[in-house]
């Protein structure tokens, strides 16, 4: 009887979603399998901690109130007033930020197996996109609570963005909604948070995951193993295994180092000594502090901004700069490249932590 | 005719600032060029108040500044510096004058000199001794700065500095017979910190109880008074006491018997009681009355203190551990606030009323307590929940790596051309 009654509900949904079709995709699919292969599972924490944004942030979303007035206190009510409203938000903090370092190392080991190359290159570049999309939720996100570390970081952040040559003040005034951080401020990025960007950034995610299923997994050049697993179930087994894992991280740290609260914001208050912003914008952020105030008589900061959206623009279209890369030849000038970039974002990145008044 | 005339009047006042722009200053001209003392003067006035107030050298020392003849320049009107005796008078030639003030300066005081004449500076200088302070010891000379700047010798941080320059000097003092441990006693009391560590400006420094122009040592009748400008309330209470007849009496001043004068120590229970370091001990022997009272309110307090604390503690610990106790927090602050209270309700001497504050700040305190607790019991909570979801998780972590471990022998075993999980790329 039981069984009947599953199949008839199988059969229902099947002959509407294609499900069997799905399944037999899935089955037939198979990743290649060598020394390097680790890899690719980074790509699957990244999609796993992706759906535990969009489930924890829809839950606080009960509670939050994007008011000037309310926001830090709906903030203490979900830390202690709410059931379990503590682990919500702390999930939800915690697994963006390890999201955020999730997606570095997907992006750069997907660099150095140079899997941008012909026929990814859009996977690549939409991969690149969500990256920068992330950040932007992380930056939007990190002022909703309202607090004193929130509201100078943005106001650091604003002002970087605000130095932008000719259309700096325009994207300023555009940012904040007003002259400076205020009611209007936190309106835009909640609405920036949840509506604009996971709309965007969900759209980019299915772009990238159908690029991915239908293009498969890359093989490093040079690799010349056949070696093959079905997608379905090994792969996945694998890919449960690693995101097992990151939830007993994720647990463990949320226990231990539930996501802070902080003081409410005062605007009227003077900004506090070594504010930063959220630590994946530090290693910008550093430089533009230590950058001369004048290279060749043009304005130092101005000059790394613009030197960073280039760099940006550069790595966006790395799969049509490296040509080597797409006839399928090593190409060591973008290796040596990738591995000075990471080099160069690890160690900002740290001694910004380690560096005082850096 | 007239109007001609008006026209040039009006056209020569229009430009009568542009001649006294031009105006020569003989006085700066020929000072810039000497040495040592007769230089000094010029660089300083630069940033003294007077001159904001566009007073120039001859405004207080008279003189032709319009001429470099050393002889033409000091003229009739001629003052010179004055001796030290006469600065009170000289310089209270314009500020003890309501109408000279009242073209530069209206809301100045006009009464310092008068004040300066009652103060035991002025009443020593009467006499002739001239060791004594005048204006330019503490405001300066020729760099007078106004007192709302910090960088102001009477700026309220720099008060200790400048009165200590001769009350803190052995030498200077010892003629009078006062001791010079007055700025040392201050800084190591309750009102120095606020002063310096909390960068309290209304915070008590030395011309707030001892007057600035009028400066006297307050009589053993008035150092109440003195107190009372800021702590009304304990004031209050201890005009109500047994107290303040016994102590009027003696003839003792009323505050500082208990809590000294200049080196006043943050007050706390430890000051009541019977024990070491407990004052009523001072006056109280054993078996009287009052040291028994004193030894009762100590234990009401002591009781109430001990489970403030284990409170705070637990509150502490709590938050530690990452549960959310803010408005707990906010509450234990009102319990402190009813502890500072029944603290102060000391200076009464009212057992009952002591009672009933400690009684009130228990309650709440009972409140907080119950708070804590559950926090704690939550975050033992979370602590095994985790526990529990690890062991589930790692359970369910080990069965994926097994079972991936046979699938993977499993295609190892079929190996080959053709075999079944394997394919050619």
């Amino acid at each position: 009887m039981g069984k009947s009654v599953a199949r008839t509900v199988w059969e229902f949904l099947d002959e509407r979603f294609l499900i069997s079709d799905l399944v037999g995709f899935a089955r037939k699919k198979t990743v290649p399998e060598h020394g390097r292969s680790f890899w690719y599972f980074f790509g699957g924490i990244c999609l796993f901690l992706t759906a535990i944004q969009v489930a924890t942030g829809g839950l606080l979303l009960l509670y939050y109130s994007p008011q000037v007035g309310a926001a830090h206190e709906s903030v203490q009510f979900i830390m202690g007033g709410v059931k379990f409203g503590w682990l919500i938000r702390s999930v939800h903090s915690w697994t963006a930020n390890i999201l955020i370092g999730m997606m570095f190392v997907h992006m750069f080991s997907s660099f150095f197996l140079k899997a941008y190359r012909k026929p990814r290159e859009l996977t690549w570049m939409s991969g690149f996109a969500l990256l920068v999309l992330f950040m932007a939720f992380g930056f939007s996100g990190y002022l909703l609570p309202w607090n004193e570390l929130s509201y100078f970081a943005t106001r650091v952040g604003t002002d970087i963005a605000g130095s932008l040559p000719l259309v700096g003040s325009w994207l300023k005034t555009v940012i904040l909604g007003g002259p400076d951080i205020s009611q209007a401020t936190l309106s835009r990025f909640y609405w920036f948070h949840v509506a604009l960007l996971p709309v965007v950034a969900l759209t980019l995610v299915a772009v990238h995951v159908i690029l991915v299923q239908t293009l498969g997994m890359s093989k490093p050049i040079g690799e010349r193993g056949t070696r093959e697993i079905p997608f379905f179930p090994d792969f996945i087994y694998k890919d449960a295994l690693g995101w097992t894992l990151i939830l007993v991280l994720v647990g463990v740290l949320c226990v231990f180092l539930p996501w802070e609260i902080g003081t409410k914001a005062d605007p009227l208050s003077s900004t506090p000594l070594g504010i930063k912003p959220e630590w994946y914008f530090t290693f910008m952020f550093s430089t533009l502090k230590i950058v001369p105030a004048h290279i060749f008589s043009l304005e130092g900061e101005k000059l790394a901004i613009l030197g960073f959206l280039a760099g940006g623009l550069l790595w966006l279209l790395v799969p049509f700069l490296d040509r080597r890369a797409r006839r399928g030849e090593r190409s060591p000038l973008f290796t040596w490249i990738g591995l000075a970039l990471a080099v160069y974002i690890v160690v900002m990145t740290v001694l910004t932590y380690t560096v005082p008044r850096l | 005719m007239i109007f001609r005339g008006a026209r040039l009047l009006a056209a020569a006042s229009l430009f009568a600032p542009l001649l006294a722009f031009g105006q020569k200053n003989g006085c700066v001209d020929c000072h810039s060029q000497l040495e040592g003392n007769l230089k000094a003067p010029v660089a300083a006035y630069a940033a003294d108040i007077h001159r904001e107030f566009g007073l120039s050298c001859r405004d207080c020392h008279g003189g032709n500044a319009g001429t470099d003849d050393i002889a033409l320049a000091k003229d009739k009107s001629f003052k010179g510096a004055p001796t030290k005796a006469k600065i009170p008078l000289f310089c209270g030639g314009c500020h003890a004058n309501a109408a000279v003030m009242r073209a530069s300066n209206p809301s100045l005081r006009t009464d310092q000199l008068s004040q300066y004449e009652t103060s035991r500076h002025g009443q020593l200088l009467k006499t002739g001794d001239t060791k004594v302070a005048v204006c330019t010891d503490c405001h300066g000379v020729h760099g007078i700065l106004s007192a709302r700047l910090p960088k102001s010798r009477t700026f309220p941080w720099n008060i200790p500095q400048t009165c200590g320059r001769c009350h803190a000097d052995k030498g200077l003092m010892e003629s009078y017979k006062i001791p010079t441990d007055q700025v040392d006693q201050y800084m190591a009391g309750v009102h120095a910190r606020a002063l310096f560590e909390k960068k309290d400006l209304t915070a008590p420094v030395c011309n707030s109880c001892h007057g600035n122009h009028g400066a006297f040592p307050p009589a053993a009748s008035s150092v109440a008074s003195v107190c009372r400008q800021c702590h009304a309330s304990a004031g209050e209470l201890f005009s109500k006491s047994p107290h303040k007849k016994a102590f009027d009496d003696m003839g003792m001043g009323e505050c500082d018997a208990c809590h000294g004068n200049h080196k006043i120590l943050p007050p706390s229970t430890a000051m009541i009681g019977t024990g070491e370091g407990a004052v009523c001990v001072q006056c109280h022997d054993k078996g009287s009355r009052g040291f028994e009272v004193a030894g009762e309110i100590r234990r009401t307090l002591d009781i109430f203190t001990g489970r403030y604390g284990e409170v705070e503690s637990l509150l502490s610990l709590a938050k530690r551990k990452g549960v959310e106790v803010s408005d707990a927090e906010y509450s234990l602050l009102d319990v402190h606030t009813t502890l500072v209270s029944a603290e102060n309700l000391t200076h009464g001497l009212d057992a009952a009323e002591i009672g009933k504050a400690v009684t009130d700040g228990e309650t709440a305190l009972l409140g907080v307590r119950a708070v804590a607790v559950a926090a704690l019991k939550e975050a033992r909570f979370r602590r095994e929940g985790l526990a529990v979801t690890t062991a589930i998780l790692a359970l369910f972590a080990v069965a994926l790596a097994l079972k991936v471990r046979r699938m993977a022998r499993v295609r190892r075993g079929a190996a080959g051309p053709g075999a079944p999980g394997t394919r050619p790329s």
